[in-house]
């Protein structure tokens, strides 16, 4: 089976300790996680875990259904690029004088629609959302002026099917049991 | 008001808990403090090793259907637990740890005695949680109760630190029985039943795998209904056994590396298998790629990450046994595969003549390790509960160890651990006081939780020791010889005197070399209802047949003869 790029979703309760639990799972089966971002969901109180990793797709079924296995975990999810909207956002630090100097850098940041999120004395900051390829790219262009710093954040991906299967998940589950004396 | 550690006795009684398997240390005193004033609601059993707590709770809880429950203190008695987490997580134990932990502010300073018992844990358990405050007291030890015990049991852990079991508390308690990220009995799919029933009614060579599934779920008369109707032969995995009586005709024997020939070697036959509660673990399997390819393969599991993991199934029935068992069975046509069955017979004849004559009833020679097995199980009528530990003895024990109730065998399958068995053993008299305990271990196994004949010492715990003794760890020997072109790389053991080591903690013992002792000492030893060892001096080049070698096919079974 071939091996792709998955983008896994998780949604979880808030409970200390749980990245922990996810990333052991990657862990135990020597698989490498490419991107991880957490954040709080639009569901107040659960959290939503997106990971990007490379495995074939008997594996990451596996996986998820792994993942789901642990206690405080909601619901986990795999997608391939085509189901998902996905982006990352890169930062990228020059020093004040390689852009004064350069004036080519506006027309670089220009085309890709880069933002300028500060400028100082000493250096500008430079912002650019996108997936890695154009980030990545956008760095080749900017090196040769010296990049003080550069950054990228993991994936962050939102599905294109319309329903939103968590929300459905939970009402499905508070239906079963209408008062749920176990939540703290 | 009541502190945190009085709280969580309060808990354990609402849990309706009255044995404790402990070891009490610095981070857990307060805990043990209360437990002086309620003498009279627990019975506490202290292990001689924190590890013998844990394995004590295993064994009491597979007899009893209840959790086992274990006290130890922070650091080394937390992680000296770990080896029964990981036992009790492979084969679904339900238990729960209270581990001491160091004051809150100690966290993460290496204070001593601290280590990361959440962070070791997490793998090996259901959960894992830290109790900080006493007020999260009730509603942890709740949770740690249902997470344990419902759906696929397992075992979990409280990491409860020290200022939490003394800080004071309201107590007020409510059980669990909803937790909304985890749903223990996934709901019914009518299709799957139709396509199940629809797919075993055409069946012409079904043949059932039982597993220890169908044991947790209580569904063995379920199980016998569903087997009757449609006449479907049935092995059950190491896990499993006891679930059918030896005696019921459809019960063809075990499977896995040691079992039976006509179980295993019908997989390869069969155009339907149907998995009930059981996980296709790699003992039971050999090569996947090269199991059962010919049949359709129905999997009956409560554990969604079960379904295709190892074998891929044409049909996944994912609920309680209990509940999943009887709705196929209505929608079975009452059927005869005789033929089918009957094709059992071959096989047992083969193997009755071939392997197991030889071992139970030999000739001449010394004395063999199923020889000592089938005694005692006719000795004491196939209805004592069988513990076992790891290896050969353990082999030999679920081979020629007979069954006529259920949860009658405690032995350690996922894991493979040495030493469970004694302290398990333990566990089980007290978890099933009414029934008998027979315990066979080898040489090596016996020696690595041997200090819990202490135990048995101080509680008086009417467990019948059998032991082994071949001086190898025989398992690895039967593979050295195999496999490694019979070079006994510190396989051979050197042994202290077991019945005086028996002496010295107050048990009856006897050695048995000669054949002819032997029934003497079996019927000195099941004669009263008090701890007993018997050592029986066994053949050191013994072997477990047959085997079905790591890696091959269940059809590639070697019969040794």
């Amino acid at each position: 089976m071939e091996n792709i790029l998955y983008t896994i979703t998780v949604y979880t309760e808030n409970i200390v300790g749980l990245l922990n639990q996810i990333t052991i799972i990657f862990t135990r089966r020597q698989i490498n996680i490419e991107s991880l971002t957490v954040s709080k969901s639009s569901i107040p109180g659960i959290h939503k875990f997106t990971i990007t990793a490379e495995t074939d797709k008997d594996m990451v079924e596996k996986m998820v259904k792994q993942i789901e296995k642990r206690i405080d975990v909601l619901k986990a999810f795999y997608h391939t690029d085509d189901d998902v909207i996905y982006q990352e956002v890169a930062l990228y630090k020059i020093g004040a004088e390689a852009m004064l100097d350069n004036p080519e850098i506006e027309s670089i940041v220009r085309k890709y629609n880069a933002r300028i999120l500060e400028v100082n004395r000493s250096y500008a900051v430079l912002e650019l959302s996108g997936h890695t390829e154009d980030t990545q790219e956008l760095f080749e262009r900017l090196k040769v002026f010296h990049v003080l710093q550069f950054v990228r954040s993991g994936r962050i991906a939102i599905t294109k099917s319309t329903v939103e299967r968590l929300s459905d998940f939970l009402a499905e589950m508070e239906a079963r049991n209408p008062e749920h004396p176990c939540e703290k | 008001m009541i502190n945190g550690a009085e709280a969580l006795l309060c808990s354990l009684l609402e849990e309706n808990v009255n044995t404790i398997f402990g070891y009490p240390g610095g981070s857990v005193i307060p805990v043990f403090d209360a437990m002086y004033s309620y003498k009279d609601s627990f019975q506490h059993i202290l292990n001689r090793h924190e590890q013998g707590c844990a394995h004590a709770a295993q064994g009491y809880a597979r007899v009893s259907g209840e959790v086992g429950v274990v006290i130890v203190t922070s650091g080394p008695g937390a992680t000296n637990v770990v080896t029964g987490l990981a036992d009790a997580m492979l084969d679904s134990t339900p238990m729960v740890v209270i581990a001491g932990q160091v004051n809150s502010p100690l966290l993460g300073s290496d204070a001593f005695q601290e280590t990361d018992v959440v962070g070791i844990t997490q793998p090996i358990t259901k959960w894992s949680y830290q109790i900080r405050k006493a007020s999260e007291v009730p509603w942890a030890v709740a949770r740690a109760f249902y997470i344990a015990r419902e759906g696929r049991p397992g075992p979990v852990i409280l990491d409860f630190t020290k200022d939490a079991q003394n800080e004071m508390m309201e107590f007020t308690y409510k059980k669990c029985n909803f937790i909304r990220s985890y749903q223990p009995y996934p709901p019914l799919q009518q299709d799957s039943v139709a396509k199940a029933a629809e797919i075993i009614n055409k069946a012409k060579r079904p043949l059932a795998l039982v597993g220890q599934g169908v044991l947790l779920g209580h569904a063995e008369e379920e199980l016998k209904a569903f087997l009757l109707k449609a006449d479907i032969p049935a092995g059950c995995t190491l896990l499993g056994l006891s679930a059918l009586s030896n005696d019921f005709g459809l019960y063809k024997g075990m499977l896995g590396m040691h079992g039976n020939i006509g179980p295993n070697m019908k997989t390869a036959e069969c155009d339907v298998l149907i998995a009930i509660g059981m996980r296709f673990d790699d003992r039971v399997t050999g090569d996947l790629k090269r199991y059962a390819k010919q049949a359709q393969v129905i999997h009956f599991d409560i554990d969604s990450s079960e379904i295709d993991k190892n074998v891929k199934t044409t049909v996944s029935i994912l609920a309680d046994a209990k509940q999943s068992l009887p709705a196929v069975t209505a929608l079975l046509n009452p059927t005869k595969h005789s033929e089918w069955v009957q094709s059992f017979d071959s096989c047992e004849k083969e193997e009755e003549d071939r392997v197991i004559l030889p071992e139970i009833m030999p000739a001449a020679g010394p004395i063999t390790m199923g020889e000592v097995v089938h005694k005692v199980s006719e000795a004491t009528k196939h209805d004592a509960i069988l513990v076992t530990d790891v290896g050969q003895n353990q082999m030999m024990a679920a081979r020629y160890f007979k069954f006529t109730k259920t949860r009658s065998m405690v032995t350690s399958g996922g894991l493979g651990t040495m030493g469970f068995g004694l302290p398990a053993a333990i566990g089980a008299a007290l978890g099933a006081p009414e029934r008998r305990v027979c315990f066979f271990t080898g040489d090596g196994g016996i020696q690595m939780t041997i200090q819990e004949l202490g135990t048995i010492m101080q509680y008086k715990i009417p467990v019948k020791i059998i032991i082994l003794n071949n001086s190898y760890l025989g398992m690895v020997r039967q593979w050295q010889e195999l496999f490694y072109r019979e070079r006994y790389s510190s396989t051979p053991m050197v042994n202290p005197d077991f019945p005086k080591i028996a002496e010295a903690y107050g048990i009856a013992g006897r050695k048995v070399v000669k054949r002819e002792d032997l029934d003497a000492a079996i019927e000195e030893m099941l004669k009263n209802n008090e701890p007993y060892l018997l050592e029986v001096e066994v053949e050191e080049n013994g072997m477990v047949y047959p085997m079905i070698p790591a890696g091959a096919s269940v059809e590639q079974l070697i019969l040794g003869d």
